[in-house]
């Protein structure tokens, strides 16, 4: 299916791509047909600045089970930088 | 299907051209056609959403080698220029193609090819996934085709709550005004459409008296044409691919010159 589920947000940051380092502006997170991964969907990330053209991109594509993983992780990682901040 | 023997010549020629698009804009495409005077029939083919890509290049040359002119118009082209998966992952994150311009750099493909010395005059229209439901919307909104295949396209039946700016109306709102035959491949498993939603549109063509044959197959969900992915299914696929051949050979091969 062609799900056309798209959420967007600005980030800051940087991504390292094919042509090395660059400054992060945006991050789309889709649930979709995956280009590469062995997915019927996936839950796709794509971290982007479209000022430097869009192959300034890193994405991943992932099993929505490995994409909630991701999320307890970095959610994790983060309480305990600043704990009391943010609530897993 | 076409008939051939190991004794034959055979040959083609395949590029990259550009051609007037939607409001005239250039774009480029890809055009396959047989070597040879013609007459021959043609083929517009609508790119899916994971872009313009090796795959549709390959689907080009195959409706070349059936013996049809076959044009797969670059309809990101606006959206700018890169590797195909980045360029779908920007239109992704951009809200999708408008419909506006996806429907005028068809018709525009289907008069590029009529154009040409050695058209029959007759042109089809094929999608696969995003492409689906626009060779369907194009066929409703256009009279330039002879011939619509849609292949498991989603989204021709949209709720209201999943219009856009760029997708603004239904395309099954639109069904009254399909001007050819068409022909619909989908897989029982698929998710969007769902068997319910092909039921919907089947429905609402029937209400119009509209002339189509739809296939459903079982154990194929979306994209079973698609060998590099999981979602390949042999079977559903080679006999998908001999239903679309056998139904343009019936609606496109006599010519249209002159009628």
């Amino acid at each position: 299916m062609c799900t056309g589920i798209v959420e967007t947000a600005e980030v800051s940051g940087s991504g390292k791509g094919p042509r090395g380092w660059f400054k992060l502006e945006q991050v789309n997170v889709s649930y979709d047909h995956p280009t590469d991964a062995q997915l019927d969907h996936a839950l796709n990330i794509d971290f982007v600045n479209e000022k430097e053209g869009p192959s300034a991109r890193v994405a991943v594509e992932l099993s929505p089970e490995s994409a909630r993983k991701l999320v307890d992780v970095i959610l994790a990682t983060l309480s305990r930088r600043d704990p009391g901040t943010v609530r897993t | 299907m076409h008939p051939y023997t190991t004794d034959m010549y055979e040959g083609m020629l395949a590029e990259t051209i550009m051609l007037p698009g939607h409001n005239g804009e250039i774009i480029n495409a890809y055009y396959a056609r047989p070597l040879g005077p013609g007459p021959f029939p043609g083929v517009v083919l609508i790119h899916h959403m994971p872009g313009w890509d090796e795959l549709y290049r390959e689907f080009t040359r195959k409706f070349a080698h059936h013996g049809y002119l076959a044009i797969s118009p670059n309809i990101y082209f606006r959206f700018g220029h890169g590797s195909p998966d980045d360029m779908s992952a920007k239109v992704r994150g951009s809200g999708g193609v408008p419909d506006v311009s996806v429907v005028g750099d068809i018709d525009a493909s289907a008069r590029y090819l009529k154009s040409l010395p050695l058209s029959n005059g007759k042109v089809g229209v094929f999608g696969t996934c995003s492409g689906g439901r626009q060779a369907f919307l194009v066929a409703c909104r256009t009279k330039s085709f002879d011939a619509a295949v849609n292949c498991w396209g989603g989204n021709v039946v949209q709720p209201k709550e999943k219009l856009t700016p760029a997708q603004p109306v239904a395309p099954i709102d639109y069904t009254k005004d399909l001007s050819c035959p068409l022909l619909g491949l989908f897989g029982e498993e698929d998710k969007n459409p769902t068997p319910e939603n092909v039921l919907q549109l089947e429905e609402e063509l029937k209400k119009y008296g509209k002339n189509y044959e739809f296939h459903m197959y079982p154990g194929a969900g979306h994209g079973f044409f698609y060998y590099p992915s999981v979602t390949y299914r042999p079977e559903a696929a080679v006999d998908g691919w001999k239903k679309m051949f056998t139904f343009f050979a019936k609606n496109l091969e006599t010519s249209g010159r002159g009628s």
